[in-house]
């Protein structure tokens, strides 16, 4: 898929991985709807982007709030025109410092489940009736190693990136051979503040560029080949031919 | 009819009676079969195509005040600024809210609890006015959590010759931001037959996609993918046209003779190669709903009895004397005699028999208004004859 002219929606846009891929696709000639609750640090976001001549608009929103699933879809298709790639890319990660799940508030776990869960099936919902009534589209799920492997500490994010992962699997396999399709990614070990915030001592050098990883997620958002529900790891991606 | 105060939670249980003027002519029987919006895989055969209105549907329904504190209601009739001198055309602007402007008319004290023609008349107010909208959740009416929100302000550009109710509305704010702020202050448009205040998901499609539409295309909201996926499966079609479905009564007599206002619409290319090849196959166009109907045929109309892709406005008016280009057949909802949804139908069955299956309908129990059940007019195939004995041994 060329994206050159396509309308894409990213949730939390406003900072990191997200910010990275708005600014690498919007290059490529994306259309772009930004989701994030930071209004300032969206807005610059979005101001960068259009300054470089690209297409961007500030949709301020909570991907976990019910009553925002429609005010962000309507506003993305009437800017948009249609929404072709969906990128579920806002996570919250629970409480920080990171704590045992025996000292996790159960307010806390809700909050985790409604943006990295909830949020992503409403908004897929939301946005993939229309896909289906044009019989193309595209949803991409940024997952985690903390969906596959069990680190204490990252109860309430894990299980959160685990029902992501297997929500994004079932979409799949329910709407295999419409033309809409899902995968997810692991993007890795990343230099972002959710990392700093999780593991503030972690060696920064060690860890992947956000930008680094956003343009292997364009390369794969471009690449009409990758299984329909494939789970795939931004370490072990190499550029298509 | 009765109408249905509220939004079914199971899709599938909507009741379809399936109206077959041919059968009616022909063999003098009644052509009516009561059934369920499942039926449709029955009814429906392959090569048949349908076309469905994928507009989402605005919270057009704003509170505010007047410069003088006066309340004031306004919804929204469609974007754009057209209309301001009575031509009956809406203007068609950018993608973005018609450049920030809408048609919208005005209501006077009360809400949807009332009905609309037992409001008292809204302020009269002409150009330069400013108007505030609060945020319906300051207001206490949503569940959501309390959000700071910035009041939504407008300006009222012009008033129409039609009626001093009807205005074209310019807001201050543009882009997201008007977007932002039309969601925060709107909620959706409901009359008084409904039990309580509806949310703005109670009345999407599963499909619904650009918000144009001020009042639910509700004809597709019997429509779940599990049954269009299956259509799908079994060789029916499925295209779409984009139409901005206005309002259905404003309380004002002479403005509701008016009704319905232009509205905008857009054929994509893939709907007008849908509707060839499903001529090219024998299959028949049947339109969910009255506005995907208003929209193939007033594109055809616009074009000398073809179907050309692109957007344009409609004002036309189906009714008896109406000759179809596109659409053979029509799912619609339950509409009471005398209302001008009733008289689109006659372009699609006759009179007596559209009386006659209202009558049957009521009889039954069928639901009428937004939320209510369905009724399928469509000429009959051999495909029906099995449903008619699946019902009959029901019956025995």
């Amino acid at each position: 898929m060329d994206i050159h002219g396509r309308g894409v929606l990213i949730t939390g846009a406003s900072r990191g991985l997200g910010a990275a891929l708005a600014q690498v696709l919007a290059r490529q000639g994306a259309r772009l709807a930004l989701v994030a609750r930071g209004e300032q640090a969206l807005g610059e976001v979005a101001g960068a982007i259009r300054a470089a001549g690209g297409e961007a608009h500030a949709i301020v929103a909570d991907v976990g709030a019910k009553d925002e699933v429609y005010p962000i879809t309507g506003a993305a298709a009437a800017l948009l025109g249609e929404v072709e790639v969906l990128v579920h890319n806002a996570s919250d990660l629970g409480p920080v410092p990171l704590a045992l799940l025996a000292d996790t508030a159960c307010e806390e776990l809700e909050r985790v489940l409604a943006v990295n869960v909830v949020g992503p099936f409403r908004l897929t919902k939301a946005l993939a009736g229309p896909m289906l009534l044009r019989q193309r589209g595209l949803v991409v799920h940024v997952s985690s190693d903390a969906a596959v492997a069990t680190y204490p500490r990252w109860g309430a994010y894990g299980a959160s990136k685990a029902a992501l992962d297997h929500l994004a699997r079932t979409w799949a396999a329910e709407l295999d051979g419409t033309g809409v399709r899902f995968f997810g990614v692991d993007p890795g070990e990343m230099d972002t503040a959710m990392h700093a915030a999780a593991m503030p001592d972690a060696d920064r050098r060690s860890l992947a560029r956000p930008e680094e990883v956003a343009c292997k997620l364009a390369q794969m958002i471009g690449d009409d080949t990758i299984p329909n529900g494939a789970r795939l790891e931004a370490a072990a991606w190499t550029a298509p031919r | 009819m009765k109408p249905a105060a509220w939004p079914r939670g199971d899709p599938g249980a909507t009741r379809l009676l399936h109206v077959d003027p041919a059968a009616h002519e022909s063999s003098g029987r009644r052509g009516l079969v009561d059934g369920r919006i499942g039926d449709l895989r029955l009814l429906l055969r392959e090569g048949d195509l349908l076309v469905v209105n994928d507009a989402a549907t605005l919270p057009a329904s704003l509170r505010g005040v007047t410069e003088a504190g006066v309340p004031v209601e306004v919804r929204l009739v469609g974007s754009g600024r057209g209309g301001a001198a009575g031509d009956g055309e809406a203007g068609v602007d950018d993608e973005d809210g018609g450049g920030g402007c809408w048609r919208a008319a005005l209501f006077g004290a009360g809400d949807w609890r009332q009905r609309t023609e037992d409001r008292p008349p809204p302020p009269a107010l002409g150009a330069g006015e400013e108007l505030r909208f609060e945020a319906a959740v300051a207001r206490g009416e949503d569940d959501g959590p309390g959000r700071p929100g910035r009041p939504l302000r407008a300006t009222i550009a012009s008033v129409d010759a039609r009626s001093p109710r009807l205005v074209s509305l310019c807001f201050a704010a543009r882009g997201a931001a008007l977007w932002r702020a039309l969601y925060r202050a709107g909620r959706p448009v409901q009359y008084a037959h409904t039990a309580r205040p509806l949310a703005l998901w109670q009345v999407q499609t599963a499909y619904a996609a650009r918000p144009w539409a001020v009042e639910a295309p509700s004809a597709g909201l019997a429509l779940s993918w599990e049954l269009l996926l299956d259509l799908r499966r079994r060789g029916v079609a499925i295209a779409r046209v984009t139409h901005a479905a206005g309002l259905s009564s404003t309380g004002d007599g002479e403005l509701d003779a008016h009704l319905p206002l232009a509205e905008r619409y857009e054929v994509p290319a893939a709907t007008v190669l849908a509707v060839a090849a499903a001529r090219r196959r024998g299959g028949r166009v049947v339109a969910v709903g009255t506005t995907a109907a208003r929209a193939l045929e007033g594109d055809a109309r616009s074009h000398r009895g073809r179907l050309v892709a692109g957007a344009g406005t409609t004002g036309l008016r189906l009714g008896p004397a109406m000759r179809r280009r596109v659409v053979d057949g029509i799912l619609t909802g339950m509409h009471d005699p005398g209302t001008s949804h009733f008289a689109l139908l006659e372009s699609f069955a006759p009179r007596a028999l559209l009386l006659e299956a209202h009558a049957f309908a009521a009889e039954r129990g069928y639901l009428g208004h937004e939320f209510g059940d369905a009724m399928l007019i469509l000429d009959n195939g051999p495909e029906v004859r099995a449903l008619r004995r699946r019902a009959s041994t029901a019956a025995a």
